[in-house]
């Protein structure tokens, strides 16, 4: 007899018995040049469960999902459906299968409608039924939307939410979500928890990719944990603690959770006193009123979710827009809202901004170039008005042998370093240069833990030599541990400072969401 | 079935490589070209090639015809690291050539030693008007300035195609539409007798050396490169791209107007309705065969020049079509576009 | 109607159709997110191998053939170049424009100077024969109407049909698209080739209709004139029919700026088209949200499907 089509029938005909898996994958492996991504990677799914795969940046998570997606071909390996080898050439024979995939990067077009964009991932035509289609299921699992709207106009939880549906709408068996929640505010995170889990309850299988411990205890029957591309066990995450997964994931060295205590009391470095600017275009956020004083010694984080004004912040730091009123921005007592970006440098404001290649550094470029790129408006890199390519070099093999930045050495380029690395070299390059501000947005972001520990540690110590920093970021784990003083940025608005000691996540959360009590 | 495999590093080796290969394949092209044409193979190949450049004339000219290539590619080849595309050196070429020229008949038969120098500075000044008005409108307004340094080449032309019909005709030409032949004082000094090597050609070797130390030792050549590259990063470090976009744009035009005046004020000699077998246009294939490099571009220049001279003596002895030229000039590019290929890609064969 | 109104009016029509052929088919191609700025050299080689072909075989149609084919196979070579081989859009459309002037000019050489009797205007029974109306209307080439049909041809498809939501997505960023199973580079190959058919016809009307003879680069910057219109329609296909004619008038004037009393040097006249096109540019892009709004986000960037 033909299996039935409705998933959830399947799996309770199947009774107390163990199920025939979902999917199994068997044996997976998958190289790149100079690194094995996934070394023979066994895992199974079974329906009307939600399947967590941890691990840490790097450990190989999206390559395997890619490779069940049809994305990427394993160099070996079997995926059986149902018992039965399937061979996923292509994103299309997965979704016939009835695999659907909500990626951490959306696939979505900002020029289309959410109709539109519904329809391509669908091979349908963009027509009234689809509408009806859609506004139906937003119904049914409380994922309100207009279909109309183009989709430059939605904020990202309501971009998940397009993925969310289209593959809703395929009526999928399993239900791949890639690092849902890292841009998500709590709030966000737990109306998405409550779909998954009415998903589930109907049969579904989900296979859900993360890093984030306390999520997956809350939500995942079952885990199989990655680390450096090996698959290091299977676990049942409710019975485990964070630490004990941490453990798991990273392996014997888990970094020690401190948080900053004490709170400074030196001078004011960097103040916004008033800082407001309006956006240049429909697409951007404007920023109203920031006042925010970062004194000697101290580490201040700003948290928020993407899209709430920090890259317009970022951009008003660095100097790449200029300011209305000149003391809105203060760096050591000086007004230098109207100067440009190597004016403030020269007064000791240092900007990381989030973007590594092609904001950070130039891909194309190499390291000692991109060590002059910023380093040559505060220290001597030019002999009698010339560029010194023996200074420039210099100080980036300072920089690679300070920060144990891996590479063949300053001719690299850019480019060819990974993430981790690059990040390293980054701050590296700018901490060197004994900045009295350091303005650090996303410091680890898609950097693996080791990095992640010598990026902060470093940080730490450059406050602890009196400099003042502000770290942005959406990690709020990062911010708990690594700041002396937290708020939220929300839709262009800073909330109040709270120490970090005095402080829980789901306070700081409540500031994120733009609430004020 | 071939497939392209990305490499981890863009490969150096291939970086020198890719022209010398496209060069060869271009040859073998140029076999087939001439084999199609019905022209024996070797007799063309020697008359486009060879014979060009086999007596000491022949050797001149080849650096009569690089010296406007090599001084507005090494101009182009800056702007375009920058990716600033200045498509209307041609136009540029001709301001200065009219520019230089007006300064010229103005002081028509004045043996005073200012009069080069001042027709040099009238040149550089024409091409960086006409080359100032796209970099206005990019940094102004926006404006693609491609399509509006294009645009000002054909209105160029026309231009010089009135004023050598009009205004600056010769008054005792016969209405031909030609200037007065300059002075002596205005024009070029040769450097190799008997021959119509210019002063010209000098000012180009020091262009490359110019345009070398612009490049790789100063904070505007690494700021140039950096924004091309990386626009973004360009603003990070401070790097303002309006000011980038006038320096480069002006460079070139300042360039290419130089280049039309030590045409019209050496090997010609006055202002003619057609002063130029396209070197503004070929100059940017000589940027792209120079790999952006002035260095490069110095060679590329005179390869370039070389098919010129063969257009000529091949039209000469075996009556082809000038064409010829042009065809080879759009073949080499497209070669030397494809082999690029190589510098970041392995082709694999699975 | 006065009678020198009457063939103004037919002459701004026949001026106008090569830049709609050629800018119409760049629409396509700039929406499925490549930049093609070689339409000049495609142009040139339509233009002499429909003049080539109708002059040889005697066949109107066969020339017409023969330009789109030569569009579509000088397309082809950017498309390799810059699809497959990833090379620099903006490089490769000026090495074909470079190319296909030297090719024409080669091609053309024997050429030079000979007369075609030109494209027979399509009789339609009893419309053909109103009167005013009749010749304002009816009296043109199956060139003419077929550019009308062409453009609205590619707005229903741009915006009603799925090939045209496809298109518009792997313009709008080729990277999501991938990720949807979506083939960008072998849409990108088929807008480029259908761009170049375009552009081939276009040239085949200037030689066969415009000036039915063949002349060493006359399209004379019409390729670069599409390429501005394309920019002036902010990628809206009606917007590209009212600048065509509107630059089709513009280059009549010119010709016909002695006639019409204009005492102005006939160079000065003949700069008209190209200063209009910058104005027209001016005007259009210093408004950089709209520019932003509605231009193909990736145009012009390579893509390689393994990155």
């Amino acid at each position: 007899m033909p299996e039935s089509s409705n998933s959830a029938i399947a799996s309770t005909s199947s009774g107390p018995l163990e199920p025939v898996a979902l999917v199994e994958m068997q044996g997976i492996s998958k190289a790149y040049p100079g690194c094995l991504a996934n070394d023979a990677i066994d895992i199974s799914l079974q329906a009307g469960r939600v399947h967590a795969l941890l691990g840490e940046n790097g450990a190989g998570k999206s390559t395997l999902v890619k490779i069940l997606y049809g994305l990427l071909a394993s160099d070996s390996g079997s995926i059986r459906w149902q018992g039965k080898p399937v061979d996923i050439d292509s994103p299309a024979t997965a979704r016939e299968l009835g695999i659907a995939m909500v990626f951490q990067h959306f696939s979505l077009f900002d020029s289309l409608s959410v109709l539109e964009n519904i329809a391509l991932g669908m091979d349908v035509d963009a027509n009234d039924r689809l509408r009806q289609q859609i506004i139906d299921v937003s119904q049914r699992y409380g994922l309100p939307l207009d279909p109309e709207r183009s989709v430059y106009s939605l904020s990202v939880g309501e971009r998940q939410r397009i993925e969310i549906i289209r593959c809703l709408l395929q009526e999928p068996r399993l239900l791949i979500m890639d690092e849902p929640t890292s841009v998500l505010t709590p709030a966000e995170v737990s109306d998405l928890f409550d779909t998954l889990e009415r998903l589930a309850s109907e049969g579904l299988a989900i296979l859900y990719i993360s890093h984030k411990l306390e999520e997956i205890r809350r939500l995942c029957d079952e885990a199989t944990i990655l680390r450096a591309g090996r698959k290091v066990a299977e676990a049942d995450p409710r019975a485990e603690s964070a630490r004990s997964l941490a453990a798991l994931m990273m392996g014997s060295d888990v970094p020690p959770a401190s948080i900053r205590g004490s709170v400074a009391t030196g001078e004011v470095l960097l103040s916004l006193e008033g800082l407001s600017h309006v956006a240049s275009d429909s697409h951007g956020i404007s920023l109203h009123g920031l006042d925010l004083q970062v004194r000697a010694g101290e580490i201040v984080g700003i948290a928020g979710v993407a899209g709430n004004g920090q890259d317009e912040l970022m951009q008003v730091l660095i100097g790449e827009t200029r300011l209305q009123r000149a003391d809105s921005l203060m760096v050591c007592g000086r007004a230098v809202g109207r100067l440009d970006p190597g004016e403030r440098r020269r007064l000791g404001l240092c900007c990381v901004p989030e973007e590594r290649l092609g904001h950070a550094a130039v891909p194309t470029l190499s390291l000692s170039d991109n060590a002059f790129l910023t380093a040559h408006h505060r220290k001597p890199m030019c002999n009698a008005g010339l560029v010194s390519h023996k200074l420039s070099r210099e100080f980036a093999e300072q920089i690679i042998e300070r920060f144990k930045v891996r590479c063949h050495g300053p001719g690299s380029l850019a480019s060819s370093l990974s993430g981790g690395n690059l990040q390293k070299f980054i701050v590296g390059r700018e901490i060197l240069q004994s900045p009295k501000v350091l303005v650090v947005s996303q410091p680890t972001w898609g950097v693996d833990a080791g990095a992640a520990n010598a990026i902060h540690e470093a940080i730490q110590a450059l406050a602890n030599e009196g400099a003042a920093v502000l770290i942005v970021s959406q990690d709020l784990d990062e911010l708990m541990q690594a700041s002396n003083r937290i708020g939220g940025l929300c839709a262009g608005r800073l909330s109040a400072f709270f120490p970090t000691l005095e402080t829980t996540v789901q306070k700081v959360g409540l500031l994120m969401g733009g609430s004020h009590s | 079935m071939i497939a392209l495999q990305r490499r981890a590093d863009p490969s150096r080796l291939m970086g020198y490589l890719a022209p010398l290969l496209a060069l060869g394949i271009t040859l073998l092209a140029g076999l087939v070209l001439f084999a199609v044409l019905g022209v024996p193979v070797a007799a063309a190949f020697y008359a486009f090639f060879i014979e060009p450049v086999s007596t000491l004339y022949g050797l001149a000219e080849l650096g009569v015809k690089a010296a406007p290539l090599i001084i507005i590619g090494v101009a182009l080849s800056i702007g375009f690291r920058a990716q600033v595309w200045n498509i209307g050196a041609e136009g540029q070429l001709i301001l200065g050539a009219i520019t230089g020229a007006a300064v010229a008949l103005v002081f028509y038969e004045n043996d005073g030693w200012y009069v080069l120098p001042l027709m040099i500075l009238a040149s550089v000044l024409g091409g960086m008007a006409w080359a100032g008005i796209p970099a206005l409108l990019k940094t102004r307004f926006n404006v693609n300035e491609i399509l509006t340094s294009l645009m000002l080449t054909y209105v160029a032309a026309l231009l010089l195609s009135w004023l050598v019909s009009g205004p600056m005709r010769d008054p005792d030409g016969f209405n031909f539409p030609e200037s007065r032949l300059f002075h002596d004082a205005a024009l070029l000094p040769r450097i190799l007798q008997g021959t119509r090597l210019h002063a010209g050609t000098l000012v180009a070797l020091g262009i490359v050396l110019a345009g070398w130390v612009l490049l790789s030792r100063t904070l505007l050549g690494f700021a140039l490169k950096v924004n091309g590259a990386a626009p973004r990063a360009g603003a990070y470090a401070a790097f303002s791209q309006t000011r980038l976009i006038w320096i480069a744009m002006l460079m070139g035009g300042g360039c290419a107007g130089l280049a039309g005046l030590f045409e019209v004020a050496g090997p010609i000699g006055q202002l003619l309705p057609s002063i130029s077998p396209g070197y503004g246009f070929t100059a940017i294939i000589v940027a792209f065969l120079g790999r952006l490099h002035p260095l490069g571009v110095l060679f590329a220049g005179l390869v370039m020049a070389l098919t010129y001279l063969g257009g000529e003596t091949a039209q000469i002895t075996l009556n082809l079509p000038l064409a010829v030229t042009g065809v080879f000039q759009g073949l080499l590019l497209f070669f030397l576009l494809a082999t690029d290929v190589l510098i970041n890609y392995r082709v694999v064969f699975k | 109607m006065n009678e020198t109104v009457m063939l103004t009016i037919l002459t701004i029509v026949t001026a106008a159709t090569p830049l709609v052929y050629a800018a119409i088919g760049e629409l396509v191609v700039e929406r499925s997110g490549v930049l093609n700025l070689g339409v000049e050299g495609m142009m040139l080689g339509g233009a002499v191998c429909s003049f080539a072909t109708a002059h040889y075989t005697g066949s109107a149609a066969l020339g017409i053939a023969a330009g789109l084919l030569a569009g579509v196979l000088l397309a082809l070579i950017f498309a390799f170049l810059t699809l497959s081989l990833q090379a620099s859009q903006v490089a490769t459309g000026l090495a074909l424009t470079i190319f296909g002037i030297g090719l024409s000019a080669l091609i053309g050489q024997p050429l030079v100077g000979i007369a075609f009797s030109g494209l027979p205007s399509l009789h339609i029974p009893w419309l053909s024969d109103l009167p005013l109306i009749g010749r304002l209307l009816f009296s043109h080439d199956v060139l003419v109407y077929g550019s009308f049909l062409l453009v609205g041809l590619v707005a229903w498809c741009l915006n009603r049909t799925r090939a045209g939501l496809v298109l518009r997505s792997v313009g709008d960023s080729h990277h999501a698209a991938h990720a949807l199973g979506i083939h960008v580079v072998r849409v990108r190959y088929l807008a480029t080739l259908f761009g170049g058919a375009c552009a081939g016809l276009g040239g085949a009307y200037l030689s066969m209709v415009y000036t039915p003879m063949w002349v060493e680069n006359m399209s004379a910057g019409r390729g670069w004139i599409a390429l501005a219109l394309v920019v002036f329609a902010v990628w809206q296909p009606g917007r590209l029919l009212l600048g065509a004619y509107l630059f089709g008038g513009i280059s009549i004037l010119q010709l016909h700026g002695q006639a019409l009393g204009i005492n102005v040097p006939s160079q000065l006249m003949s700069m008209l088209p190209y200063v209009t096109t910058i104005l027209v540019l001016v005007l259009i892009s210093r408004d950089r949200g709209r520019i932003r709004r509605n231009a193909p986000a990736s145009i012009g960037q390579a893509f390689h499907p393994t990155t």
